[in-house]
């Protein structure tokens, strides 16, 4: 199971929680699989997330890999100037 | 074939300085930008605008207009495609209203004519009629109760309730327990800061030049920082299919983020369409102004907690920003980015997005980022006064660095922040003497940078120079970048590489250049084609001389065998081996397209010297130092570039540039003559430091330069004109009449 944790403002989406398990060894399944936990986390994550696994932040794909012990945060998709 | 994955050492090529390919077009005239294009019989457009803030629309009459002599079409809201979801409808409402206009200068319809003049003629006969609506354009006021509701319904799930429908997204994020952390603090200070909307400034206004048949089939040239994202949304927009539609980018006068949007192509296109013929349109200054993405504008409260050694106890901000009448103001990277620079135990911090009557705000450089360092820095600057602190020191004592729980979450890898505040505690500028009337601020700042969809193509020609096409628009000197890069693993000369932005039926899905992405992940793409191109050269080589193609490597520009027991051949050029390859299976092309996701966020420290006239309120900034990490330097000269271009648009955004608003909703100055951007006799030598510390996800170890340079000056300036004036600045721009105001408070007492 790999530990995600939710910007604070999602928590009221997913139950008063900050932190989901999820089974996951992809940041794709790692969305899905907060959506199936979560479902109204679904807008959210449609507006657009960033994942940061282990530090790096993965802004769109999803095939990179997420192993058991990382740490992983969902964050606001990135944008810039 | 070996190929190291990672250089740190040893380049040739990357790290020098050449001319800039695009000089001499640019010097001579050549250069083509969006307004240069022309077509065979094309059209003139306008655009007729809302006079109003907030107003129902409730009848447009534009017979007069297309009965006068050389009119052939104008277009409203019915002209484009219906059933829109999301942000295509977001945009299609922003590019033309439907029944509501919401900022003074919304386009309502559009008129082409056979000249300009007739066009602008025939835009005054549109009669529209209009029932005013109550309005707002101050953030704070639109928060309030009794503010008019601009759009209702437009907020999404993120909202506690209870909040205005003008809230339209919320974010919170921190960890720990700030009111522990606040208990622990020697001294706590809470404040308040504004900063008003400034507009990017690029001196080339908004053009383009369309073309769309009766066949669904168009062309579309315009200025942008992303012709990829164009062709969707116009595509979107138009209700055609994407790949009917061409799009190239132009040459392109200044971005900083306000080219990432699009505002007037689909009524190019739409017109287009309506006439059967090309249409030209090219944004008046004012239409710029009013009608394109400013900055948001913020209301911010900060409170940190710090002990007497300096040490930061607790941090907590709350960020309020609205922009426009859309949802989008980048309130969440405000609150993420806003205590980045420091190691936190105890952080909170939350953001509201809150829509107005004034133009959907689009990005500025590091959109949201420099807004929350002025208020953040303006309060540890404080903090450090007040416990006679030295500001560098405590920066440093209490910096983020490699293994730091990042205040918006994940922990950070390597990065450069102590570094640039070493190199700026040991620039001869921060011990400098100070005259009578001068301050010093210093002020950190921080960006995330980007990735993002990439694809380019490296062909090589028979004569053993290359044409390297990639998709992102050049807003910084990116083809320099990329040539220097393809020549570092090609092993031939800078001049023997072209680098051409090609148009979306050419390449791949290229994202925005936006995010300080273009160096790292066009760059990256850019190595790894030309690897993927020397691996074919190689494979010919080996191939001519019969050995494995992993018994040949490429040095220097030539393959040669990789060791003692490949055999004794004498080195193959690139040019005796492009010159046959026609006849050795032919063409050779290398590609890559991906998405990397490696970008390296950065750091950076800026030191100013700042003297103010009592008298008259002015203030002039007498010396100004950039120290910012750019893990590689790809082209020196042009990471200077970006790190002074940061620092000159921070000093108007801190001094003089702001949107001022009327009573009556609409914006008073939309000309260059009353919106104050600095000009050269305004600022000093804009000195610079380079700081490497390389970025693990790039091959060279490059991070973007383009947008964490505009973090840290509204910060640092306010902190050196607070010093000089001998009195706290807590709202932007720090123009004659409000330092004139604070003085005068001060005075009072």
């Amino acid at each position: 199971m790999v530990e995600v944790n939710l910007w604070s403002g999602l928590r009221a989406l997913a139950d008063g929680k900050d932190k989901v398990e999820v089974e996951a060894a992809t940041v794709g399944e790692v969305l899905e699989g907060l959506v199936m936990a979560h479902p109204g986390l679904q807008d959210a994550i449609d507006a657009g997330v960033s994942v940061a696994v282990d530090g790096r932040v993965i802004a769109s794909s999803l095939t990179e890999p997420v192993q058991p012990d990382s740490e992983v945060f969902l964050m606001q998709r990135l944008k810039g100037g | 074939m070996a190929l190291d994955d990672r250089k740190t050492s040893g380049f040739t090529q990357v790290g020098t300085r050449p001319n800039r390919p695009d000089g001499l077009d640019k010097v001579t005239g050549r250069a083509r930008f969006g307004a240069d294009v022309t077509a065979p019989g094309m059209l003139f457009a306008t655009i007729v605008r809302s006079p109003h803030a907030h107003a129902r629309i409730k009848k447009i009459d534009s017979s007069k207009a297309e009965a006068l002599a050389g009119v052939k079409g104008v277009v409203t809201r019915a002209d484009f495609a219906t059933g829109l979801t999301g942000e295509n409808w977001n945009i299609l409402e922003n590019v033309m209203a439907g029944d509501t206009a919401l900022y003074d200068g919304h386009a309502v319809a559009a008129v082409a004519a056979t000249s300009a003049l007739i066009a602008r003629d025939a835009a005054k006969l549109i009669e529209v009629e209009y029932e005013i609506l109550p309005h707002v354009t101050d953030v704070d006021a639109a928060m309030a109760d009794n503010a008019p509701v601009i759009r209702e319904g437009a907020a999404d799930k993120s909202v506690p309730e209870g909040m205005h429908p003008n809230v339209v997204r919320y974010h919170e994020s921190g960890h720990g327990d700030v009111d522990a952390g606040f208990a622990e603090a020697d001294l706590v200070i809470e404040d308040h800061f504004r900063t008003e909307a400034t507009h990017q400034g690029y001196i080339e206004p908004h053009a383009c030049l369309a073309t769309l048949g009766g066949d669904g089939k168009g062309e579309l040239w315009c200025c942008t920082q992303g012709h990829w994202n164009v062709q969707k949304i116009c595509a979107a927009l138009l209700g055609i299919e994407t790949a009917n539609l061409r799009v190239t980018a132009s040459e392109i006068g200044g971005g900083f983020g306000g080219k990432t949007a699009v505002f007037i192509e689909p009524v190019a296109l739409a017109l287009a369409r309506k006439t059967n013929k090309p249409v030209k349109l090219v944004m008046p200054r004012p239409d710029v102004f009013k009608a394109t993405g400013p900055t948001a504008s913020t209301s911010m409260d900060i409170k940190i907690g710090m002990k007497k050694d300096g040490t930061i106890t607790a941090a907590q901000g709350v960020f309020r920003l609205q922009g426009g009448a859309f949802p989008g103001a980048p309130m969440e990277f405000t609150a993420m980015c806003a205590f980045a620079p420091y190691a936190l135990k105890h952080v909170h911090q939350v953001g509201y997005d809150v829509i107005t009557n004034r133009p959907k705000q689009a990005a500025y450089r590091a959109p949201g980022s420099p807004m929350a360092a002025f208020a953040v820095e303006s309060v540890i600057d404080e903090l450090c006064r007040k416990l006679e602190l030295d500001p560098i020191e405590t920066r440093l004592k209490n910096a983020s660095k490699k293994g730091t729980k990042a205040s918006f979450g994940p922990m950070f890898d390597q990065i450069g922040l102590v570094e640039t505040l070493e190199a700026a505690k040991a620039h001869p500028h921060y011990s400098a003497p100070l005259k009578p009337g001068q301050g010093r601020g210093i002020s950190c700042g921080f960006w995330f940078n980007h990735g993002g969809e990439t694809a380019v193509t490296l062909a090589l020609s028979e004569d053993g120079t290359a044409q390297l096409a990639v998709g992102t628009p050049d807003i910084g000197g990116s083809r320099a970048s990329m040539a220097l890069m393809a020549a570092e693993e090609l092993g031939i000369p800078y001049e023997n590489i072209r680098v051409t932005i090609a148009d979306t039926a050419t390449l791949g899905y290229n994202e925005v250049s936006h995010g300080s992405r273009v160096t790292y992940a066009s760059g990256l793409a850019t190595i790894e084609a030309a690897r993927d191109a020397v691996g074919k050269l190689c494979a010919r080589a080996a191939a001519k001389w019969g050995i494995p193609e992993d018994a040949v490597k490429w040095e220097n520009g030539c393959a040669v065998p990789s060791g003692p027991n490949a055999g004794d051949f004498d080195p193959m050029p690139i040019a005796e081996i492009t010159k046959r390859m026609g006849a050795t299976g032919g063409p050779i092309v290398g590609h890559f397209e991906a998405t990397p996701e490696g970008a390296g966020v950065s750091f950076a420290t800026h030191i100013v010297d700042a003297e103010v006239d009592p008298e008259t309120g002015k203030t002039s900034v007498v010396r100004y130092t950039v120290v910012q990490d750019a893990g590689k330097a790809i082209h020196p000269t042009y990471v200077e570039g970006q790190y002074q271009g940061g620092a000159a648009q921070g000093i108007g955004w801190a001094l003089n540039e702001e949107y001022i608003y009327g009573d009556d909703g609409r914006l008073q100055n939309a000309v260059f003559l009353d919106y104050r951007i600095p000009v050269a006799s305004d600022l000093p030598m804009i000195d610079t430091v380079i700081v490497e510390v390389p970025n693990p996800g790039h091959p060279y170890g490059v991070r973007g330069v383009g947008e964490t340079s505009i973090c840290p000056p509204l910060a640092a300036i306010a902190n050196a004109v607070s010093a000089a004036a001998g009195v706290r600045l807590r709202e932007l721009p720090m123009s004659p009449p409000r330092i004139l105001a604070a003085l005068e408070r001060q005075r009072d007492g």
